[in-house]
């Protein structure tokens, strides 16, 4: 089985401030993690690999700089790490990025694609759909879990939030995966050793059928209109009255607001 | 010259960091408290194949080197130096005489299993009566046939009762002195083989100190490690080694408390301000540093001669003699600028300074470090 991780560098959100000034985010000194649902992503893969055996490539679409985020994918025991990178994709959004991958892909071999379900600094969840797409490939996202592959027909735990539903899809096909589904494996000290020894596999526009309009910051249908910090405002209501009144007047604050519905056989008492 | 790391080693760095830090840190105040062997934290390092980093693949070792593992001991150190000894001791006092001084049979049989970690290792040198005076030698071992038999005790063995492999060292010759000292490798299910007392320590609490005793145990000549007589020289040798493990055990115990006063001294309000705009706060930590930094460069130093098979005798014992008084003097200060919180043991300095003791004790005591210092200054 052959599998392809999309996987994406990211800041690391949990540090990260915005210019309240210029609405962008300041970059500088905040270190660079691997997306964490493409983590988790990773970790299924290699799972696999694991129990079935599989060739794991992971493919990011980045600056050179994100080869040090490859190289530990690869210290984490992947096999093959392939940067997909050339100015002319510098400013793609969700569209125009999985334009490129998929063109990428195309020019690979693969059963399974895993992509994360959404990258922590833009959380659009768009490019692992819309990547399944472009290739015509069956798709779930949200997968909380793989079950087992079998006679090339996948089957998976999607999580709707509210429930669960197993799926079976035909190989080949693209997953997106929720960093909660596991707990990844760390960087292990044999594979460190050798992975900043073997090449990252670089891909060029001009190694794909891609067209200029299909990439790129020109290409790219969204605008960012404006980046702001929402000002949480904690607008208290103290009321000393006894639980029961509490309750009730509680109940009816959320109706009025609409956050909560009233079933049929609620009594007002 | 070149201060740099590798980018391995720079990567390998940053995995232990990770792991220290998720994985290590989150337990050391607990395994400290209730002096409990971390069993599940050394089988999280097997996964990551931490227990053979400088030992090639061929022993299924990370064939990695010298530095990575020294790396190790003081990314784990630096949040728990049980956790650093554990691995300084398997490391470098039972894989590393093994790897040196084995046979192809030997390396097959006990440093595989080593390296890949399904086995761990201690090293017993010490007894009750031979402590720095190694060549005191009571334990006995009397060629019989095919094998040795062993009588004797070994005393504050590090690993013991979790360990499933020893080197360990005896008189085949009494009469010759340290050249009737032999080595060797031990199984811990051999008969006779059976682990004593085990020490209430001040420091290193969930590191498993006991005493190893040997009554008439079968050791198969093929166990004998390197040649008859030549026991000393290996332990020796060995313990040259283990000294840059422990100046990396103790440097990780000072940089952790350091990094520990210094998310302190910023949070602690006194007078109006945190405690950091002090300038004697300021002026301690600057100290602290800098006499960590100048222990880092010793210890790195030391593992680089090894890695690159120069002589590293003397800067292995100046690297464990200077690195652990710091430990002990930083950690020291650390509580101080804790003031009475430091002293509790809600906050961990308080534990780093019990650790960093040992660090000036064992594998050869701070006085010892000095007479091979000195010895080579005026030979």
């Amino acid at each position: 089985m052959k599998i392809i991780v999309l996987v994406k560098q990211v800041p690391d959100t949990t540090e990260i401030q915005v210019d309240k000034k210029t609405g962008t985010l300041i970059r500088d000194g905040v270190k660079s993690i691997i997306n964490p649902d493409d983590l988790a992503g990773l970790e299924e893969a290699l799972c696999l690999k694991d129990k079935y055996g599989a060739h794991v490539s992971v493919l990011t679409m980045g600056p050179p700089q994100a080869s040090s985020m490859l190289k530990e994918c690869l210290a984490r025991g992947c096999d093959e790490a392939i940067l997909l990178t050339d100015m002319k994709f510098a400013g793609s959004d969700t569209w125009a990025t999985s334009n490129a991958l998929a063109a990428a892909i195309k020019k690979l071999d693969y059963d399974l694609i895993i992509a994360g379900r959404q990258a922590i600094d833009g959380d659009t969840a768009q490019v692992g759909p819309q990547t399944a797409e472009r290739l015509n490939l069956p798709q779930i996202t949200y997968v909380q879990e793989i079950v087992e592959v079998e006679n090339d027909v996948l089957t998976v735990v999607k999580n709707w939030e509210d429930y669960l539903e197993t799926l079976q899809v035909e190989l080949p096909c693209l997953i997106t995966t929720l960093a909660t589904m596991n707990k990844p494996r760390y960087m292990n000290c044999a594979d460190i050793w050798t992975a900043i020894e073997k090449d990252v596999k670089v891909i060029k526009f001009v190694d794909t059928d891609l067209k200029d309009s299909d990439v790129g910051l020109k290409s790219s249908p969204t605008n960012v209109k404006r980046t702001f910090t929402k000002d949480v405002s904690n607008a208290n209501e103290i009321l000393n009255i006894d639980a029961q009144s509490a309750a009730k007047r509680i109940l009816a604050d959320l109706v009025s607001k609409q956050l909560i519905v009233l079933g049929d056989n609620h009594e007002n008492n | 010259m070149n201060f740099e790391l590798s980018p391995q080693q720079q990567l390998m760095k940053k995995m232990f960091t990770e792991f220290a830090e998720n994985e290590v840190k989150p337990v050391a105040a607990y395994i400290d408290e209730h002096e409990v062997f971390p069993v599940e934290t050394v089988e999280k390092m097997v996964k990551c194949k931490m227990l053979g980093i400088p030992f090639s693949l061929d022993y299924k070792g990370a064939g990695a080197d010298y530095i990575s593992y020294i790396l190790a001991v003081e990314a784990l150190s630096k949040v728990c130096g049980t956790t650093g000894v554990i691995l300084s001791a398997h490391t470098s006092l039972c894989a590393a005489p093994i790897h040196d001084f084995g046979t192809d049979f030997q390396k097959e049989k006990y440093l595989v299993p080593l390296c890949s970690g399904e086995k761990l290792g201690a090293f017993g040198l010490t007894e009750p009566n031979a402590g720095t005076d190694a060549s005191q030698q009571q334990t006995t071992a009397r060629l019989d046939g095919d094998n040795y038999i062993i009588n004797g005790s070994k005393i504050f063995i590090t690993n013991a009762g979790y360990a499933d492999i020893y080197v360990i060292f005896a008189m085949t010759d009494k009469t010759v002195g340290t050249r009737g000292i032999s080595a060797f490798i031990l199984d811990s299910t051999m008969e006779g083989f059976s682990i004593g007392k085990k020490e209430a320590k001040l420091g290193i609490k969930a590191s498993s100190t006991c005493e190893l005793i040997f009554d008439n145990v079968v050791v198969p000549k093929e166990n004998l490690l390197g040649q008859v007589g030549r026991g000393f020289k290996i332990a020796m040798n060995t313990l040259d080694g283990g000294r840059i493990g422990i100046a990396a055990q103790a440097l990780g115990i000072a940089q952790g408390a350091i990094d520990e006063t210094v998310a302190y001294t910023k949070a602690r309000k006194q007078f109006g301000k945190p405690i950091s705009a002090f300038q004697n706060t300021q002026f301690q930590l600057a100290d602290m540093q800098t006499k960590v930094e100048a222990a880092r460069l010793l210890v790195y130093q030391a593992a680089w001669l090894k890695q690159n098979k120069k002589p590293y005798t003397t800067q292995a014992a100046m690297a464990k003699l200077f690195a652990s008084e710091t430990a002990m003097e930083v950690t020291t200060k650390a509580i101080q600028l804790f003031g009475g919180y430091g002293y509790t043991r809600d906050y961990p300095v308080e534990r780093m300074f019990r650790d960093a003791k040992i660090t000036e004790i064992y594998e050869g005591t701070s006085e010892v470090q000095r007479m091979v210092i000195s010895g080579s200054m005026l030979r």
